[in-house]
């Protein structure tokens, strides 16, 4: 995967799968620090302290374990090449964070690739699990708590075209405009 | 911020969607589902995922489900996608880029004929 965004779905799928009801996902860059950090903060089933072990390992992690493959270990090193770092802290019955940083400027740091399409593809697979999601890069902010949109659309399918016009933009232009603006 | 405004847009917008729906409304319902699990985001499901909406906004195409599922144990095959139409069994195709979910989304959930080639067993 060569898009910290890709990464970033791949995290999400795994709140998902944890039977998560809120997932929290954030991104921030932050230019006179030279970071970029991303946490993914869910509800869902949690892990134990071993199986936090587990699942940033790649040796230890078994087939058995089906739900957590080479996502995690792989971008852990991918953080550490670029001075940075990727901590899990969760609890079992309480949920998940994931977070890794890395140094902004770095060379061999990923691109954070399409957002927006990630962004949009965790909200319209995933219908009742409420999403909250902010980019910010310096002091320039994109946020949307999904519920504001689904109240409004009262039972309205994410999937009707016209919705998902809507959606695609507001994702679209959202996240650019922090980019252009930063 | 943006989202504001663009909220209120979504009122209109949802009155555009009950009026067009009502016209679609007698249309089996059809399901697709793309597998997201790490195997699947790495061989490309997200661009697929990406076609399927496209093809839904560019031939207005209304009352389709739309969900993803984890790895289905076939990495190989993926990325993977699954059409449901109304109590018609589920298909499952196998090595669907962009294109090929393309043409799944008018040949199979369109007009209803299945693309043979691109079928496997899951």
């Amino acid at each position: 995967m060569r898009e910290l965004a890709l990464h970033l779905l791949d995290i999400a799928e795994n709140s998902v799968a944890a039977g998560a009801k809120t997932i929290r996902i954030e991104i921030v860059e932050d230019s006179r620090a030279d970071r970029l950090q991303m946490k993914i903060s869910d509800d869902g089933k949690g892990m134990s302290e071993e199986m936090v072990q587990k699942v940033i390992d790649p040796f230890i992690t078994s087939r058995t374990t089906r739900k957590v493959g080479l996502g995690l270990p792989l971008l852990k090193e991918a953080a550490e090449q670029c001075n940075g770092s990727l901590r899990i802290s969760s609890k079992a019955g309480e949920g998940t964070e994931v977070t890794v940083d890395f140094q902004r400027s770095h060379i061999d740091r990923m691109p954070l690739g399409d957002l927006a399409t990630t962004f949009l593809n965790l909200l319209i697979a995933n219908p009742s699990v409420h999403f909250i999601f902010t980019y910010r890069v310096d002091q320039e902010t994109f946020y949307l708590d999904d519920s504001s949109i689904k109240n409004e659309l009262q039972g309205v399918s994410l999937t009707e075209p016209v919705v998902l016009t809507f959606l695609r933009n507001l994702f679209e232009s959202g996240i650019n405009n922090v980019r252009v603006a930063a | 911020m943006t989202t504001i405004k663009s909220l209120e847009d979504l009122k209109k917008i949802r009155e555009e969607a009950l009026e067009k729906r009502k016209v679609k409304a007698a249309e089996g319902k059809a399901q697709v589902t793309v597998a997201m699990g790490t195997c699947g985001i790495a061989a490309g499901a997200r661009e697929t995922m990406k076609a399927v909406l496209d093809m839904i906004e560019k031939e207005n195409i209304s009352g389709i489900i739309v969900s993803q599922t984890g790895c289905l144990g076939l990495c190989e095959k993926e990325p993977i996608m699954q059409v449901t139409i109304g109590n018609e069994p589920k298909v499952s195709y196998g090595k669907v880029t962009p294109e090929v979910a393309r043409r799944i989304m008018k040949e199979h959930v369109g007009e209803g004929k299945i693309l043979q080639d691109h079928v496997i067993q899951a």
